[in-house]
């Protein structure tokens, strides 16, 4: 393309929007070949790095005689994954089409999995899970997909990769398909109203549907992966409808104009700013008017209800914001607002509570016990813990819950936790920031755990929460 | 309780209509990253070369804490070997925000015989120490970077928020795990930790949002005439410390730089963009990586940048 051409583009186009995805399966299902696919056929790649990423193929004899790139290199950045031919550590990649930027999470498969699928599916509006077209659906495959229910991910897609080494069997791929409908319907997948679930025959390897349409499989009419990655609704466009407007405070705004003149920025008039007061942060959830009625939650307070006098951004006042802006609030009330505190839609929010009940996801080599004290992150607030118990252990092959006193590393469970504050919890199941926390051993500091939040046992239990 | 059951079904009618762009949502994310270091670090800084990278972060504090100042000071690690103008850049803009700067000098670690001059006279390795001294002495525990993981592919496995032991060491295969948008930046007495906010850009993005934003870059980052001469297959400035060898033939060039680092090590290269708008075009229709196009640093292996990054570097 000449680069008046794209000049010309560059005007014209419309604002690209953001898509973030990972990949999840097995070893050697073929994901880093995706990955390398992807972002090679989206012209991603630079002429440099394939340079070098040949070189390495060459030297290493990939492909045999017949030579060839091995695309996995691309993804494998670190000097052991390159050594060893494997993955290690979730890889972050970037590449663009006309419509979306996309940012993608390269998962590694092997005994880490649960730690690295649920990583790089927390921030997923989808998650492609590969399955070798020889081997179909694998025990593997079930807990991976048991793990993005679990997580609420948007849109699942499972690419039957490897078709080419089938002979493009369209009978090979019925029966994967059908199979992987039947394990969707075990897990609620996909008829929840919350995901949806597609199942796409692929050859990474090749290119077979993964940028355009093949015409190796002439069975099969759906579109290819980049273009269904290219126009599933990001899950903050799925949730920006919902009324339950959630805002974690980060931090107050309060330069104090001429009482305290260092503090506000060069340029400003100070006098101005004398009594600037804000609450910046993030929106989570929802959306946000001027003159909205929000309720503050404080832990351990009642809400207090005030309503929205200002949403600033930078010097500039907008009239509405949604998730995932971040701005700084202003309130019509003097409330003392603090860190940690939650600004949310008024009258949308439950009680908070002291007593959490959670499914973890233990992602640290040091198991969890009965009693441990532990801290627990939730939005902008981090509080001490106490692990009442563990009630049980999901085997995500069965998706049934075992009895278990304690959780190990890859293990998912479900435990109650007393908290030393009172937290405005909600069900992960329909707020998927709010309902999400992190466990993290007050000793290293390190985290020891994902956490959902469950409904109590006395409240309307969630059968998908049973599982 | 029966409130969260029913509200999936209404929709509000302030349902925002237009979804964020990609700029936007990225701008919003690196800002809550920042705004979530401030408040839970006792001491941040904020490295600064006045490298675009360090610019954009900089313009992204701001908008951050506005109508406040930036509460934090800017780190620079000065190779002695930069750029007169960048510089330049870099104290004027300090000057006009109001910001306090701590400089750590690569060239008094020589000095006094703590660091030795390279064979190759590249000084970009040597930028560690001197910057683990400034962040032990100021007692940072928490250093903003302007790294982004489009660069290179050991950045791409970096933490957004990553921890760093009392010897300033990366350990790649020992990271915590970045869930949702919660940050955990829990560090013991001597760790500190490095923030990335700006991890999930391009360079593209980075030159979208300079244009979008109208912000002030040095002015070697457009194209200008410079006496270069050729060496690794790249054009590299004549200056004081970057002097050609006898069979290197000096010519005049219409040059850009792509990175702007070390004098002894950044190549420009042959370009005609002389606006923000001509180099995101440019930057569009590259075939070249930015680091594999300028960075002889970045040549010497393809772990150079994992084995700077586990002994401390950026
Ligand atoms: N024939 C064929 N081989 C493939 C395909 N995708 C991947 N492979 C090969 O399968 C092996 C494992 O691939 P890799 O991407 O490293 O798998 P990962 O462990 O899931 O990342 C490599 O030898 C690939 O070249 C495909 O579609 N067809
Ligand atoms: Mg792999």
């Amino acid at each position: 393309m000449s680069t008046d051409t794209l000049a010309a583009d560059l005007e014209t186009a419309l604002p690209t929007t953001l898509f973030r995805f990972a990949t999840a399966g097995s070893v050697d299902d073929g994901k880093s070949t995706l990955v390398g696919r992807l972002l090679h056929d989206s012209k991603a790649i630079l002429a440099d790095t394939l340079d070098a990423v040949a070189r390495t193929s060459a030297d290493r004899g990939f492909g045999g005689e017949k030579g060839g790139i091995d695309l996995a290199l691309l993804t494998d950045g670190l000097r052991a994954e390159r050594e060893q031919g494997i993955t290690i550590d979730v890889a972050y990649r970037y590449f663009a089409t006309d419509r979306r930027s996309f940012i993608l999470a390269d998962c590694p498969g092997h005994v880490q999995y649960t730690k690295n699928t649920v990583t790089g599916a927390s921030t997923a509006d989808a998650v492609v899970v590969l399955i070798d077209a020889r081997k179909g659906v694998l025990e593997q495959t079930r807990r991976h997909l048991s793990v993005l229910q679990l997580l609420r991910v948007a849109h699942v897609i499972v690419a039957v990769n490897k078709i080419d080494l089938v002979e493009f069997s369209e009978s090979v791929f019925r029966e994967i398909e059908a199979d992987v409908q039947q394990v969707g319907r075990e897990l609620g997948l996909g008829s929840d109203g919350i995901s949806d679930l597609l199942v796409i025959p692929v050859s990474a390897l090749d290119g077979d549907n993964v940028v355009d349409r093949s015409e190796r499989t002439p069975w099969y009419t759906g579109p290819a992966l980049l273009e269904v990655l290219e126009t599933l609704p990001a899950a903050d466009e799925l949730e920006s409808h919902l009324e339950s407007f959630r805002f974690p405070v980060q931090l107050v705004i309060r330069p104090q104009g001429a009482l305290a003149p260092d503090a506000v920025a060069a340029g400003l008039d100070v006098e101005a700013y004398r009594d600037y007061r804000a609450y910046a942060g993030q929106i989570t959830e929802g959306s946000v008017k001027v003159g909205d009625q929000v309720s503050v939650l404080t832990p351990g307070q009642d809400p207090r209800t005030t309503t929205v006098a200002g949403i600033d951004f930078a010097g500039s006042s907008l009239e509405e914001a949604a998730a995932p802006q971040s701005v700084a609030l202003r309130l019509a009330d003097e409330f003392d607002v603090a860190r940690g505190d939650t600004i949310a839609a008024a009258g949308t929010v439950r009680e908070a509570s002291a007593d959490l009940y959670a499914a973890l996801c233990w992602l640290s080599p040091k198991p969890l016990r009965e009693g441990a004290k532990v801290l627990v992150k939730h939005g902008t607030r981090t509080v001490q813990a106490v692990v009442r118990n563990v009630s049980g252990k999901l085997d995500l092959s069965t998706f049934k819950l075992e009895g278990a006193s304690s959780l190990e590393l890859n293990d998912i469970g479900h435990a109650q936790l007393r908290l030393a504050a009172a937290l405005p919890l909600e069900n992960y199941l329909h707020h998927r920031r709010t309902g999400a926390f992190l466990v993290i051993d007050p000793l290293d500091g390190n985290t020891l755990a994902a956490g959902l939040v469950k409904d109590h046992p006395g409240d309307h239990e969630d059968e998908r929460y049973s599982i | 309780m029966s409130t969260f059951l029913t509200e999936e079904t209404q929709v509000t009618d302030a349902a925002v209509s237009t979804r964020l762009s990609s700029l936007d949502t990225l701008e919003s994310e690196a800002i809550h990253i920042i705004r979530e270091v401030v408040a839970e670090f006792e001491k941040p800084a904020l490295l600064f070369s006045g490298g675009k990278d360090s610019v954009v972060m900089l313009h992204l504090a701001t908008k951050a804490f506005w109508p406040g100042k930036v509460p934090f000071p800017v780190l620079h690690v000065d190779t002695g070997h930069n750029f007169p103008e960048v510089i330049d850049f870099r104290d004027r803009t300090v000057e006009r925000l109001g910001l306090k700067l701590v400089v750590g000098s690569v060239q008094e670690f020589i000095d006094s015989g703590e660091l030795a001059e390279r064979a190759d006279g590249t000084r970009n390795p040597l930028q560690t120490v001197p910057l683990l001294d400034a962040i032990q002495r100021n007692k940072f525990d928490a250093v903003f970077g302007g790294g982004r993981r489009d660069e290179d592919k050991a950045r791409a496995k970096e933490r957004i928020l990553s921890l760093r032991d009392e010897f300033g060491q990366w350990d790649p295969r020992n990271q915590r795990p970045e869930l949702w948008n919660l940050y955990n930046g829990r560090h013991t007495v001597g760790q500190h930790v490095r923030a990335f906010p700006i991890s999930n850009w391009t360079e593209l993005d980075i030159w979208r949002y300079i244009e979008r934003e109208n912000i002030e870059l040095p002015g070697l980052y457009y194209a200008h005439e410079r006496e270069v001469f050729a060496r690794d297959g790249m054009w590299r400035a004549v200056g004081e410390v970057s002097q050609p060898l006898p069979h290197e033939e000096v010519i005049t060039k219409t040059v850009r730089y792509r990175t702007v680092g070390d004098m002894s090590c950044t190549g420009a290269v042959e370009s005609d963009a002389y606006t923000v708008s001509d180099v995101v075009v440019e930057v569009a229709a590259s075939t070249l990586t930015e680091r594999g196009a300028t960075r002889a640093d970045d040549r010497i292996s393809e772990a150079a940048m994992e084995d700077r990054k586990k002994d401390g570097y950026f």
